[in-house]
Order: C-alpha cells, then sequence, then structure tokens
C-alpha cells in the first residue's frame, strides 16, 4: 500500500450528530484560504462513499445511531473515524441528557480524538497528523 | 495522416496500440491540467492549494480504496457504466488534433463525429446515476441529461457556422474535416464583420465547454454541495477513479476542441523550423501552451469567480443566451460573407 499516496489524499466526510455547529463551523474554518487543508489534499466531500475519513461532531443523539452505523458501513475501507469536539468523545455538556446514545466510541470504532469546546482549527489539523502517525504504525504492523 | 493506407492488418495495429497510447497521454495531460486549474484558483482565492501531482495521488489512493456495490444497485450496469465513460472519452482523443499534429483517425471522421462522442461520456455518466438507484444520483442523472441537451444546440451552431464558412470560401470537399479547419484558419477568412461573428461564436464554445467540463457555475450534475455528488454519488473505489479520469480527459478533450477549432495555428512556421523533430517538439509546446490558456479562461477564471447556477437558470443560459449569440455571430459571418466575397 503506497502510503503517501493514501496520506496526501484523504477526503474527509463531515457527519453531524447532534452537534450545536460550533464544531461544525471550526470544521469550515479549517477549509477557509487561512487554514487552507487543500494543501495537503484535503477535500471536503459529499457522500461518504468517496470519504477516507468521517468527522463526526456531536453527541449522538438517539434518533442519529442508525444513521451513524449505516455511514459507517457506507463508507469503503481502509477509513478513519476521526472525533472532533468534547461532545463526541464523552457528552461534555449533555452528558446527562436522556436522548443520547453516545459516546460515539460506543457505537463505531475511533482513531483519533480531538478534544476542545470547539477545538481551535490546529487542533483540527493536528489530529489529521495524528491519523497520519497511526495509519504509518498500522502499515508497519501489517494490519491493513 | 495516411494511416499505411493498404495493409488492412498493419493499420488496425496502428489503431488499437494508438489507442491505448493516446488514452494514457490524454490521462496523463488530463491530470497535469486538472492540478494546475486546482492550484489556479486556490491561488485566486488566496490559498496555497494542492499541489500539482494532487489528481495523480487522487487517482492512486482511489485505486485502493474498496469498491462498494450498493444492495439496490444493478451491478452489471452499475460496474459498465465508468468504463463506458472512460473509453468513450478516450476514442474522442482520436478525432481531435492534438499536439499539433493531425488527428489520428482524422481521416475517418470529422468534427460531427466528435460531436456525437461527445454525448457518450454524459449518457455513461447518466446510465451509472439511475443503475445506483439512490435518490441523489437519479436527480443528478435527470439533471446531467437536461443540461446535455441544452449545450448541444449552441456547439451544433458553432460547428456549423466555421463549417459553413469554410466550405464557402474554399473549395474543400468536406469542410468538416479537422484536417480542413487546420488548413483555413477561421480568422484568416473573414472581415471586420465576420471578426465579430467568430468572436462571438468563440464565446459561446467557451461556455459550453465549461459545461461539457462539468465544472462551476455548470456542475449542476454533480453539485456535492447540494445533492451529495449527484450522478456519483454511490460509486467509490476503483469505479470512482474510473470516473475521475474519464471527467479529467474530457476537460482536456473539450479544451483541444476549442483550440483546434478557433486557434489551428503552429509555432513551428512563424519561427522557420522545419526539421521534423524539432518541428514537432515546438508544435507540442505551443499547443500545451494553448490548451493552458484557454483552460485558464473558460474553466479556471469562470470557476473562481462564479457560484453555481440552478439547474433552470443553467439550462437557459444555454438555451436562450448562448444560443442566441451563437446564431447572432453565425449571421454575422454570413453578412459578411455577402459583403466581402
Amino acid at each position: 500500500m503506497n502510503l503517501k499516496a493514501f496520506n496526501r489524499a484523504l477526503w474527509v466526510y463531515h457527519l453531524n450528530t447532534g452537534s450545536c455547529n460550533g464544531c461544525d463551523i471550526e470544521i469550515l474554518a479549517v477549509l477557509t484560504p487561512r487554514y487552507d487543508v487543500e494543501r495537503f489534499g484535503i477535500m471536503l466531500v459529499g457522500s461518504p462513499r468517496h470519504a477516507d475519513v468521517l468527522l463526526v461532531t456531536g453527541p449522538v443523539a438517539r434518533s442519529m445511531e442508525d444513521s451513524v452505523r449505516r455511514v459507517y458501513a457506507q463508507t469503503p475501507d481502509p477509513k478513519l473515524v476521526m472525533v472532533i469536539g468534547n461532545c463526541g468523545i464523552e457528552g461534555d455538556v449533555f452528558h446527562e441528557a436522556y436522548s443520547l446514545v453516545g459516546p460515539i466510541d460506543q457505537i463505531i470504532p475511533v482513531d483519533v480524538y480531538v478534544p476542545g469546546c470547539p477545538p481551535r482549527p490546529e487542533a483540527i489539523i493536528h489530529g489529521v497528523v495524528m491519523a497520519w502517525a497511526k495509519l504509518e504504525r498500522l502499515v508497519k504492523k501489517e494490519v491493513v | 495522416m495516411s494511416l499505411l493506407g493498404e495493409n488492412v492488418w498493419l493499420n488496425g495495429l496502428v489503431i488499437v496500440i494508438g489507442t491505448a497510447v493516446l488514452v494514457l497521454v490524454g490521462a496523463f495531460f488530463g491530470m497535469l491540467y486538472r492540478g494546475v486549474d486546482r492550484k489556479l484558483v486556490a491561488r485566486m482565492q488566496g490559498r496555497v492549494g494542492p499541489p500539482i501531482a494532487q489528481p495523480f495521488r487522487d487517482v492512486q489512493k482511489l485505486l485502493m480504496k474498496e469498491n462498494i456495490i450498493p444492495s439496490g444497485a444493478t451491478p452489471w450496469l452499475f460496474n459498465a457504466a465508468p468504463f463506458l465513460a472512460l473509453i468513450s472519452t478516450g476514442s474522442l482523443l482520436l478525432f481531435i488534433p492534438l499536439f499539433g499534429q493531425p488527428a489520428l483517425l482524422g481521416r475517418y471522421g470529422d468534427v460531427i463525429l466528435v460531436l456525437y462522442l461527445l454525448i457518450i461520456p454524459s449518457l455513461a455518466f447518466v446510465l451509472g446515476g439511475f443503475a445506483s438507484s439512490s435518490p441523489y444520483a437519479t436527480v443528478g442523472a435527470q439533471r446531467e441529461m437536461i443540461i446535455m441537451m441544452s449545450y448541444e444546440a449552441p456547439l451544433a451552431v458553432v460547428v456549423l457556422g466555421i463549417a459553413w464558412r469554410i466550405g464557402h470560401v474554399t473549395d474543400a470537399a468536406n469542410p468538416f474535416l479537422m484536417s480542413t479547419i487546420a488548413q483555413y484558419p477561421i480568422w484568416s477568412l473573414l472581415g471586420p464583420v465576420g471578426v465579430i461573428g467568430a468572436l462571438l461564436m468563440l464565446l459561446t464554445l467557451v461556455v459550453v465547454t465549461v459545461g461539457e467540463a462539468a465544472k462551476v457555475p455548470f456542475d449542476v450534475a454533480e453539485a456535492e454541495t447540494e445533492i451529495a455528488g449527484g450522478l456519483l454519488v454511490e460509486y467509490s473505489g476503483r469505479n470512482l477513479s474510473l470516473f475521475y479520469l474519464s471527467d479529467v480527459i474530457k476537460a482536456f478533450a473539450m479544451v483541444s476542441l476549442l483550440v483546434a477549432l478557433f486557434i489551428p495555428y503552429n509555432l513551428s512556421p512563424a519561427l522557420g523550423i522545419t526539421a521534423a523533430p524539432a518541428a514537432g517538439i515546438v508544435d507540442a509546446l505551443f499547443f500545451l501552451v494553448k490548451v493552458l490558456v484557454v483552460m485558464f479562461f473558460s474553466i479556471s477564471l469562470i470557476r473562481a469567480g462564479m457560484a453555481r447556477f440552478k439547474i433552470s437558470q443553467a439550462t437557459s443560459v444555454y438555451l436562450m443566451a448562448m444560443t442566441a449569440a451563437a446564431l447572432v455571430g453565425m449571421f454575422l459571418v454570413w453578412v459578411d460573407a455577402r459583403i466581402w466575397v
């Protein structure tokens, strides 16, 4: 597997599982001219079928549980999952809410956690670098 | 180019190998120009932009991915459509003059054939969209059909206008042949009124190129922010990379067609270079520059400066505005013929 081509052409799909839109706006900020992640080949795509990385935001609302599983299944292998924001990691301010089934790693396997409420764009870019490092480790162990 | 006339087998061999080489060359330059285009657009938007080699990485990565066939799809049609799209765009390159040389099969097909061949890749996209059974893909496929029907009319008028004028002035047997169009550049046949007409037709062809290449503002069929990738929503892995390649090659072919129709000049006669390899290299480089310039104005600049049209706006731009511009252009060329000849 040619890792360089894979790492430098990550297409991301943005999945909102009931977030307050804070993290989602920070994800969009990463794509703006100021941070411009397209220079690393990262592109936002409209369909999970095209995606290599799922960016998941929000504590998972009960009505979204099935959709999260389906979107994960619809993404072709090899794939990575990044959780953006505290909500997806541990529920944050919503952690006691009756309508939640999260956090996300109880529903689908997660590779990278980016904490913050919301995380800064730099933190999200750092998360992508962590994802590259994880892929490299996996290839060394010949898991992928 | 006389293709070895008598020997059928040798002819066949040249055609088969030539086609394979042309598809590879077309894919290489198509991806290179796509990389340049993305870089230019990024710079115009104040971004750094991806490296020029990015499309090569994208395709390489897509080939490593899993190829999913959705359970609701018609598998044979779903898998056949990407190949049909790639093969038909590849065959397009056989009939369009590239690198300052005559088209490989230029003797066997003219511009009218190219007009028909241009429809097949779009039809393959539509077939793939309908076969994938997703509602988004169905909407995308319907939009692709509608926009395809709208840009056919102005495109046909432009080609007719040029060929009519060449046939009117010269005694060429078939003014639709690419070699005839290259032999009599349209600008050298026209008076001042006709030049205005030809400029209008050039503008029409530039706008049609945007639609053929499915770029902003005419990318209504793929609109990823609106219908989640439209036609291609269910495609992944190898199939998606084939569509990506055919899209890239089609943009290259369409720009080459514009170059062949309106700027069929070569640099080597002007520089006085006659030695075969040197002249070939100079012409090829000049061709690449011409394609770059046309691509900058017809794809990159428009893409960076505009938002997407709604499907109704896109069709009315083609069916009303562009058809009108092309017809006025054709009329001016006709008036010019009345005055000057």
